[in-house]
C-alpha cells in the first residue's frame, strides 16, 4: 500500500492529508456539513476538486450529505463524506442503507469529545462503538483508525479501494489530534498509488442479476445510465434487487451481506505490530494514542522491559485473529483509550482470561501521553 | 390491449413486481399513469431516466417501472437525487415522493433542492395522511380533521407545498389533482422538460385512512370532491381570498428562468482549471 513517495515534502495537517489520499484514490465527489474538527477538509474539497472535473456540494445537514454521496457513487463517481460526532449520528440512518443497498462510499469521522455536543475542539475516541453500531439493524462494517498524517493520506486510498472492492461503505476513524497535527509529508506519485474500481457487470442487460451471490460475495455493480436498469432499496431485498418478505429469499441476502467481508478478511484485517516477538507485555492501541503508546514502549525497553504495541489499523470488523496469539504469549496487556473503554472490552471478550487485561481511560479532551502509559507499564 | 394499456406496459416491470401495494381506487396509479405518458412524449430512453423516491405508499412507486429506480430513506429521496444529477447531469431524474416524506421529515431537503435550483422533476402525491402506517396526520392534514393520531380533531394547521415551493426558489412549480388526468398529464411533461428544479403537486385522495376517518366517501365520491374544490389559477386570479378558501388552485403557479445549478458549478470547474494552469 505505501506508494512510492516522490516531489517535495509538504507540511500537511491530518485533514489536508485525508483530501490528497482522496483525490488520489479517484474521488471525485464530496457533499458535507461544516464541523468542527473536521472543516478542513470540506474547505480543501470544495477548492480542489472543481479543478479535477469533480463536484463538491455542501449540503443542508449530514443526513443529506450521505444521502448526497450514495447517490453520486450509484451514478458511478466515487463519493465521500467527512463530519464530527454529532454529524456522525445523523449519517447512521443512511449509512444503514449504504450497507444494505451495498453502495461504495467513504465517511470520514473525525472524532471530539462526547456525548452531544461535547467537546467540540477537544480530542476523543467516543466514536467506535458507534462507528460498529450506530445504525440500526445487523450489518457488517469496515472501519479503519489513522494515527498519523501519513496514516490519513493512506487509510483514505485504503477506505477508497475497500469499499469499492467489497461494495460497502466504509468509515476512517480519525481524531482532532491527528486531523490538526501538522506533519511533514512527501505526496506519492499519483501513478504509483494502488486504486481499485468496482467491478462492474459485463454480462448483457437482460442477463444481469444486480444482487446474485458470486465467488467473493460481491455482485458487479451496474450504475446509473449504463444500460443495467435495476432497483435499489433499502427493503431487504431478492437477487434483483426488489423488495421481499420470503425467508428464503431473506436469508441468503443477510449471509452474503456478511460473507462479503468475512471471508476477506485476509485483506481486511490490518495492525501494526511494534516489538511484540518477544514482548512480555502488550499495549493495544489505535488512532493519536498509538503513538503515545509506541514512544511509551520504546522507553519501557530502554529500561529493560519486554513491552510491543499491536497498533489496530482495522478497528472493525475486529482483528481478532491477529491479536489472539499475542493474548497467548504476553502476562499483560494495556489498552489506553480516550474514551471510558470501548476497544478494551473486545479486548477482553477476545482475552476471555487468557492473559490480564487492564485499561488506561482520559476522557477530559486531552492526549493521553507516553509518560502515562510508560507508568503503567513499570508497574505491571 | 389498448393503445394506451401498451404504452403503460412499455414501461412497467409487468412480468415481475405486479399486484402493487396500493389499495384499489387508489390516486397513484393515475399519477403514474400520468408521469409514464409524460416520460414516453418527452423522448427519454429508460436508461436515462432515474426515478427516485422516498418511503410510503408513494414511494413504492420506483419498484414498478423500468427505469433506473431508487428507493432511499424516508424523507430523503432529493438528496440522493441530489448526488446523481451532480454525478452525472445528462441523466433526468424525477423524485416521487408523498407529503409526509416531502413536507415533514424530508421538508428541510425540500426547501434547500428548490433554493439550489438543480435541474430536478419532484413529484408530490399529497393525501393529507401517512397511508401507510394507518393514517396519521401529516403536515397537510387540515384544521380539525380526523386521524389515527387526531381522533378528537386535528389542532394544527396544514400549509401548502406548492406555495412554499415558489417562495423556496423553484423554477416551476404546478398542481393538479388526480381527478384532473389531462391537466397532469401536461404539468407532468412539462416539469420534466423544465430547466431548473420543478414541482409537480397532485392533490389525492387516500379514502382508505383520510377518506374513511373523516367521513368523506368511497374514491369516486373524493374525486368528485376534487372536481368541485378545483380552481384553475387565470380563475383563481379573479377571485377574492375569501371566495378562495377550502378550494385548490390547479395549473402552473410559476414558471421562471433561473440559473441551473450544474451549469453554474461548470463554470466554477473552468475558473478553478484555470487557475491550476496559471500556477
Amino acid at each position: 500500500m505505501n506508494a512510492e513517495v516522490t516531489g517535495k515534502p509538504k507540511l500537511l495537517q491530518g485533514n489536508e492529508a485525508v483530501v490528497e489520499g482522496a483525490l488520489a484514490a479517484g474521488c471525485r465527489f464530496f457533499a458535507g456539513y461544516p464541523i468542527t474538527p473536521a472543516t478542513e477538509i470540506s474547505e480543501v474539497m470544495s477548492y480542489r476538486l472543481p479543478a479535477v472535473g469533480g463536484a463538491f456540494i455542501q449540503m443542508e445537514d449530514e443526513i443529506a450529505s450521505l444521502g448526497a454521496v450514495i447517490g453520486a457513487s450509484l451514478a458511478g463517481v466515487k463519493a465521500m463524506t467527512a463530519t464530527s460526532g454529532p454529524g456522525f449520528s445523523l449519517m447512521q440512518e443512511n449509512l444503514g442503507f449504504a450497507c444494505v443497498a451495498e453502495v461504495p462510499c467513504v465517511i470520514v469521522n473525525v472524532m471530539r469529545g462526547g456525548p452531544s455536543t461535547g467537546l467540540p475542539t477537544r480530542v476523543s475516541q467516543g466514536d467506535v462503538m458507534q462507528a460498529r453500531w450506530g445504525a440500526h439493524g445487523d450489518h457488517p462494517i469496515i472501519v479503519l483508525a489513522a494515527a498519523t498524517t501519513r496514516d490519513c493520506f493512506d487509510l483514505t486510498v485504503t477506505a477508497f479501494n475497500l469499499s469499492e472492492k467489497y461494495r460497502t461503505p466504509v468509515i476512517l476513524l480519525t481524531d482532532e489530534v491527528v486531523a490538526h497535527t501538522r506533519e511533514k509529508l512527501a505526496l506519492p506519485a499519483p501513478e504509483t498509488v494502488e486504486v481499485v474500481d468496482r467491478l462492474r457487470p459485463t454480462a448483457p442487460p437482460e442477463w444481469y442479476v444486480p444482487y446474485a451471490d458470486t465467488a467473493s460475495g460481491v455482485p458487479p455493480m451496474g450504475i446509473f445510465g449504463d444500460g443495467y436498469r435495476y432497483h435499489v432499496t433499502g427493503l431487504i431485498h431478492d437477487v434483483h434487487g426488489f423488495p421481499t418478505e420470503r425467508p428464503d429469499e431473506i436469508v441468503p441476502f443477510m449471509n452474503r451481506l456478511f460473507r462479503k467481508i468475512t471471508q476477506h478478511f485476509d485483506d481486511i484485517l490490518m495492525v501494526e505490530a511494534e516489538m511484540t516477538a518477544d514482548a512480555e507485555i502488550l499495549v493495544v492501541a489505535y488512532g493519536s494514542v498509538a503513538r503515545s503508546a509506541r514512544r511509551a514502549v520504546k522507553e519501557a525497553r530502554e529500561q529493560g522491559i519486554k513491552a510491543g504495541l499491536l497498533q489496530l489499523v482495522t478497528l472493525w470488523p475486529f482483528p481478532r485473529r491477529l491479536l489472539m496469539p499475542l493474548l497467548r504469549q504476553v502476562r499483560a496487556v494495556l489498552v489506553p483509550e480516550l474514551n471510558m473503554g470501548q476497544m478494551s472490552r473486545e479486548v477482553k471478550r477476545v482475552n476471555q482470561g487468557m492473559t490480564r487485561v487492564e485499561t488506561l481511560n482520559r476522557i477530559d479532551g486531552h492526549l493521553i501521553t507516553p509518560g502515562e502509559i510508560l507508568e503503567r507499564l513499570l508497574i505491571f | 390491449m389498448s393503445e394506451v394499456t401498451k404504452l403503460i406496459h412499455k414501461y412497467l416491470r409487468h412480468e415481475k413486481k405486479f399486484p402493487h401495494v396500493w389499495c384499489p381506487g387508489c390516486g397513484n396509479g393515475i399519477v403514474l399513469g400520468a408521469l409514464i405518458r409524460a416520460i414516453d412524449r418527452t423522448g427519454f430512453s429508460k436508461d436515462d431516466i432515474v426515478m427516485v423516491s422516498g418511503i410510503g405508499c408513494a414511494g413504492r412507486m420506483s419498484v414498478y417501472v423500468d427505469f433506473n429506480t431508487l428507493h432511499t430513506t424516508h424523507g430523503r429521496a432529493l438528496t440522493f437525487a441530489t448526488g446523481v444529477k451532480l454525478a452525472n447531469p445528462k441523466l433526468q431524474v424525477i423524485v416521487v415522493m408523498g407529503d409526509g416524506d416531502a413536507t415533514a421529515i424530508g421538508g428541510n431537503h425540500f426547501i434547500h433542492a428548490a433554493r439550489r435550483n438543480l435541474n430536478l422533476t419532484a413529484i408530490i402525491i399529497n393525501n393529507n395522511i401517512y397511508g401507510m402506517t394507518g393514517g396519521q396526520y401529516s403536515p397537510t392534514t387540515p384544521y380539525g380533521a380526523k386521524s389515527a393520531t387526531s381522533m378528537y380533531g386535528h389542532v394544527e394547521h396544514g400549509f401548502s407545498i406548492s406555495e412554499m415551493a415558489v417562495t423556496a426558489g423553484a423554477a416551476m412549480v404546478g398542481r393538479g389533482t388526480v381527478y384532473h388526468a389531462t391537466l397532469l398529464d401536461q404539468l407532468m411533461e412539462a416539469a420534466i422538460k423544465k430547466r431548473g428544479f420543478a414541482v409537480v403537486e397532485v392533490i389525492s385522495h387516500c379514502h382508505t385512512q383520510f377518506g374513511a376517518k373523516n367521513k368523506l366517501g368511497d374514491a369516486v365520491e373524493m374525486l368528485r370532491q376534487q372536481k368541485k374544490l378545483a380552481v384553475r389559477v387565470d380563475k383563481a386570479k379573479t377571485m377574492s381570498p375569501e371566495e378562495l378558501a377550502g378550494k385548490i388552485t390547479i395549473g402552473v403557479l410559476v414558471d421562471r428562468d433561473l440559473p441551473v445549478y450544474t451549469e453554474e458549478y461548470q463554470k466554477i470547474r473552468d475558473a478553478a482549471r484555470a487557475a491550476m494552469m496559471e500556477k
